[in-house]
């Protein structure tokens, strides 16, 4: 077991003494990442531990996004793309070169900055996945499930047969999440989840969130701070390096959101939550 | 500062200047120009309706029962129909479609998914865009040479061929153009939940992008089945039904197939500079049917088209 993970299981111990013992579930490691002749991102190293929700934050284009996408190898879709490191899953390189992304996918979901759900019915949706995966089971028992742990459920139910495209945003992102979390994830990935979203709609993806950390492992990118500190257990700060020529995102400081906000260790950290950069 | 303005005084104004009037100049190119887009869309319309009309008028005075059951008819001899013109025109257009239906969506999956940047997608998009323009009778020339000179004789898969050639660029390129128009984030969302390559094509891209791809089936098959150049060189005309067996109108064998066709558009060619009076009104006839073919198509495949993309 990891530090980091004892540190944590401190921390909840604390709080629930009955909570079982936690793991590093991701242990990310980006030392230098391309986009064709452009580097993106340097030195992030994260350790993701089960059931907890960790958070990147920084300036825009500090590369939270693309270090979050390497944790599904979304970034294969990328022309050009390359990393020096490694995402250990459960123990395992997920950039090994014997690795199907595919299959890494299935157990590292996603959830995209804008609401993406498919041109089908809201069923078909939260269906998809099950569907991908040849389920045989009971689907309409596992879309009502997803529905209802997405807090969707009471909206839709009655219309579970109309378009996704039909619903508001905020349920769109919800819905988004239900079809994510039909399979079961080991991990859900959130890029921004809300940054399309207003205050309100944003409020109850964050309640959510916290729900669903009972049953699953989340990383989420946000610009917005005051979310971060209020869903996330850990927090990750990157920040861009311009001495070098380009704009290379790298990792200034990552530890407990708690710590981070009230007691960063880099000045870097301390002046960008403070207000000072923005 | 908007407050500031509230007590100013308000302007003396001569109702008349507010009138609409055509005596201004101004308001008389305006108008002038309003009429002129009416016109010119009547204009457009005209071509289409009048040969609509001229064709409803001159096809349906011949048509009856008959006309769709029966034999072409010799000269002067009464009665007689396209029944076999019918069939050879739905079976060659059908054996088209087989061909290059296929072919088409899956190079234009190819060209758009898994390999857009690959010489090979150029070379086919170059290719498909040069082939849109090709004349109809070189299709028709080169089925000739290909089919009809190496299995010697006319016959309804050589038409098939000769007319797949000429529907394969427009479905290709319709079929990339919709491929091309499903949002990226919706591929995001299949790969993100770990769908195979194959899975966020098959899942996602292609019935999100359905009803263009089907568009661009409906027009090849419109164009196809009004094609007469090609279809003299390759499937000819036969004056008989497609079968020797009953039902006569339905093809059973292979051989039954490779032989001259008939076809609508081919009879229309033939008995339209025909001296005699029964041949030239069955022509209209024909020519009405194969419109109505046309029609029927299209506007099926709409509907299929606008089911396919509500779920």
């Amino acid at each position: 077991m990891s530090e980091l993970a004892t540190t944590i299981n401190k921390t909840i111990a604390t709080k629930n003494p009955s909570a079982v013992p936690l793991e590093t579930l991701l242990d990310c490691k980006i030392e230098e990442l391309h986009y064709g002749k452009f580097k993106a991102v340097r030195d992030v190293a994260v350790k993701i531990v089960t059931g907890t929700i960790t958070a990147f934050i920084g300036p825009s284009g500090c590369g939270k996004s693309t270090a979050l996408r390497c944790l599904n190898r979304m970034n294969d879709l990328v022309r050009g793309f390359k990393i020096k490191g490694q995402v250990m899953f459960r123990g395992y390189d997920i950039y090994a070169p014997n690795v199907d992304p595919v299959a890494v996918r299935r157990h590292i979901g996603m959830v995209f900055q804008q609401p993406n759900p498919f041109a089908m019915s809201i069923y078909r949706n939260v269906s998809f996945g099950l569907r991908l995966n040849g389920y045989r089971g009971n689907v309409e028992e596992k879309v009502e499930q997803a529905l209802r742990q997405s807090a969707l459920w009471d909206e839709v139910k009655d219309k579970l047969h109309s378009s996704g495209l039909s619903l508001s945003g905020g349920q769109q992102q919800r819905l988004c999440i239900a079809r994510a979390i039909a399979t079961e994830p080991a991990v859900l990935l959130m890029d921004e989840p809300c940054s399309a979203l207003d205050p309100i709609a944003t409020h109850k993806i964050e309640e959510l969130m916290k729900e669903l950390q009972k049953k699953y492992t989340i990383a989420i990118v946000t610009h917005n701070l005051q979310q971060a500190k209020r869903v996330a257990d850990m927090t990750a700060f990157l920040y861009v390096d311009t001495t070098q020529g380009g704009r290379t995102g790298y990792q200034v400081e990552y530890g407990p959101t708690q710590k981070i906000f009230e007691s960063p260790a880099e000045k870097y950290t301390k002046d960008y939550l403070s207000g000072e950069f923005s | 500062m908007a407050g500031a303005h509230i007590n100013q005084p308000v302007a003396e104004i001569d109702i008349e200047e507010l009138r609409f009037s055509l005596r201004r100049p101004r308001s008389l190119f305006s108008y002038g120009m309003s009429l002129l887009t009416g016109a010119a869309t009547v204009a457009a319309l005209l071509p289409l309706l009048s040969v609509l009309y001229l064709l409803a008028k001159k096809g349906l005075q011949g048509i009856s029962l008959a006309t769709f059951t029966e034999l072409p008819p010799a000269a002067m001899a009464p009665g007689g129909g396209v029944g076999n013109a019918i069939v050879g025109t739905v079976v060659i257009v059908f054996l088209a479609t087989l061909i290059s239906v296929p072919i088409g969506i899956l190079a234009a999956i190819f060209i758009t998914e898994f390999g857009p940047e690959t010489r090979v997608a150029s070379a086919v998009r170059f290719a498909a865009k040069v082939l849109t323009g090709l004349p109809s009778i070189l299709a028709g020339v080169f089925a000739f040479a290909v089919v009809v000179a190496v299995t010697g004789g006319f016959s309804a898969p050589a038409g098939a061929i000769a007319l797949a050639l000429l529907m394969l660029p427009t479905i290709l390129l319709t079929a990339e153009e919709a491929i091309k128009r499903v949002p990226p984030r919706m591929r995001e969302a299949a790969v993100g939940m770990g769908a195979t390559p194959t899975q966020v094509v098959s899942q996602v891209v292609v019935p999100t992008a359905l009803s263009g791809i089907l568009t661009g089936v409906m027009l090849a098959v419109a164009r196809a089945a009004g094609e007469t150049a090609p279809l003299l060189f390759t499937s000819l005309f036969s004056n008989f039904w497609i079968s020797r067996t009953s039902p006569q109108f339905l093809p059973k064998t292979l051989s039954d197939l490779m032989k001259p066709t008939a076809s609508l558009a081919v009879i229309i060619y033939n008995f339209s500079g025909s001296p005699f009076e029964n041949q030239i009104a069955l022509a209209w006839s024909a020519a009405l049917i194969l419109v109505l073919i046309v029609l029927v198509v299209n506007v099926g495949g709409q509907i299929v088209a606008s089911r396919s993309s509500n779920p």
